[in-house]
């Protein structure tokens, strides 16, 4: 339990503020796509026998270069081609899943994360994972931020833009291979957006909001726990639930107000 | 202007296109310091693109850019728009790729007429304001040259006198390059002195009143042009008598004589 606690406030502290580019840059999509795509890679390192966040982090790359592949031909939007390889990916990985008969029963357990299921190695790697990320997002926050306020001035300034943008990709695929163990492919997403989205109104820069946001994502960790244990109900949706309900609160307070 | 100093910028032969269709066709075009340079054409014509190639930021299939050693250039995007989602002020905006201090940002936007904007959230200014700070940010790298695509869009009819007034004055005290980018025929030509009418090719290009009775561009712009020779003749610090003659008039009269048109 207490491993399970300090394994969500370490993905939380990560997924906010990189939640935070997400809700700027209008990717949500694009991060659902890449956690369904997760299954896949649990596939992959069930069939090759590797950690599971190799596989995990192989498929999500993959996704984003076949993306980029059919994006620069142009003849479908970004939103219908995330949506066709989104789903391939997860019926695929739900098939391969399947067909490899251990795995059965634990399906439940990724698509919706197995918070008390945390193990000391996991720790390790979200909280090790966790530093490296967001040490790579700090390195490249002036860039990001640049490019997100409007990719031609960025460009025009001398920001190495296809770079950050490719970094950025391979940053959330990295997150979602820590981060889905606990969480689960299909909540992923809602960790990136919720706790960005709910911190929206009371920040007045972008650093602000980053904060703000792990902060939000934290509290609906803790909360989250707390009734899935008084309710014995499942971890993951009642973290879920409590972050939307701080969303919930951010906007009734905006009505409040008057902001 | 200032004929002997060497061009900011210079292409001579350049040609681009993206698969098999041609975007733009032997272009030769420079750019001098003081010197207010204007693109129109039609959509499509290549404007951007060719905006794009000067900058360096799309690689030319050929021909030969020359750029001023060490040029620092300000530039302003088309169509900027921050998505509400993301908290930032114009202070924050105008330090985004550089530092300059709170006396330089405050000098930049006082320079612009927007000085009491620094603490606004940047999605709740108008056009007109929006694209001053956008100014004042490009002004902040103290650019030889500055390159404004379609700097008047989404700012309302009396802003956008306004704002290539502003850019005049720029101009006049920096001594910079100026190259626009217009949709508007109309008051553009009041405030350029070289006009480069670009249909993916260069139609014609010269002074203003020149270009706005060029054959090739009344062609491609009909009715339009004939209205901004009209508004141009009208704009300009001075007015022509019968004789074709230069005479000068007073700042203030310019005002005045919208009614003619």
């Amino acid at each position: 339990m207490l491993r399970g606690l300090m394994g969500g406030v370490g993905v939380a502290l990560v997924t906010g503020p990189v939640g935070c580019f997400i809700v700027w840059r209008k990717m949500a999509y694009f991060g659902n796509s890449m956690s369904h795509t997760a299954l896949l890679g649990v596939a992959i390192g069930f069939a090759f026998g590797v950690d599971l966040r190799l596989g995990i982090l192989i498929s999500c790359i993959g996704l984003a270069l076949i993306l980029l592949m059919l994006q620069s031909r142009k003849t479908l939007s970004t939103d219908t081609l995330l949506g066709i390889l989104a789903h391939t990916a997860l019926s695929v990985g739900i098939i391969a899943v399947s067909v490899l008969e251990t795995l059965r029963v634990d399906l439940m357990g990724y698509l919706f994360g197995d918070i008390l299921a945390v193990g000391p190695l996991d720790l390790w790697w979200i909280y090790l994972g966790g530093a490296a990320a967001l040490g790579t997002l700090a390195w490249l926050w002036r860039g990001l931020l640049a490019v997100t306020v409007n990719e031609e001035l960025a460009s025009a300034e001398g920001i190495p833009t296809f770079a950050v943008k490719l970094v950025f990709m391979l940053l959330i695929a990295f997150i979602i291979s820590i981060a889905m163990k606990l969480i689960g492919i299909l909540l992923i997403t809602s960790m990136l957006i919720i706790p960005a989205a709910a911190a929206r109104r009371f920040s007045k820069t972008p650093e602000q909001m980053a904060a703000l946001a792990a902060l939000a994502g934290t509290v609906s960790v803790v909360a989250g726990l707390w009734v899935s244990v008084a309710w014995n109900a499942p971890a993951g949706p009642c973290i879920v639930v409590v972050a939307a309900a701080l969303f919930l609160f951010s906007h009734t307070w905006e009505m409040l107000t008057g902001r | 202007m200032n004929e002997s100093r060497p061009p900011l910028i210079s292409v001579a032969n350049l040609n681009f296109g993206i698969g098999e269709t041609t975007i733009l066709q032997n272009i030769n075009l420079e750019i001098s310091a003081g010197e207010i340079l204007t693109l129109v054409g039609p959509n499509g014509a290549g404007k951007t693109t060719l905006v794009r190639v000067l900058l360096g930021l799309l690689k030319p299939d050929s021909g030969e850019i020359r750029r001023k050693e060490g040029i620092s250039v300000g530039y302003l995007p088309q169509a900027f728009e921050v998505d509400p989602s993301l908290p930032l002020t114009v202070r924050r905006l105008l330090s985004l790729t550089q530092k300059p201090s709170l006396k330089q940002m405050e000098a930049h936007l006082e320079e612009v007429g927007a000085r009491n904007l620094l603490d606004h959230p940047v999605q709740s200014l108008s056009g007109g304001e929006r694209q001053r700070v956008l100014l004042a940010r490009a002004l902040l790298r103290n650019p030889e040259l500055l390159v404004l695509d379609e700097p008047i869009q989404n700012v309302d009819i009396n802003g956008q006198t306004e704002l290539y007034r502003l850019i005049m004055k720029i101009r006049d005290n920096r001594g910079c390059g100026v190259l626009m980018i217009s949709h508007d025929l109309h008051l553009v030509m009041a405030f350029t002195d070289l006009v480069v009418c670009l249909n993916k090719h260069i139609c014609c290009s010269g002074h203003p009143e020149a270009v706005s009775k060029h054959p090739e561009y009344l062609a491609l712009f009909g009715k339009q042009a004939a209205e901004s020779l009209a508004v141009y003749t009208h704009r300009h610090d001075h007015v022509h008598g019968p004789e074709g003659e230069i005479l000068p008039i007073e700042p203030e009269e310019i005002h005045h004589h919208h009614g003619d048109t």
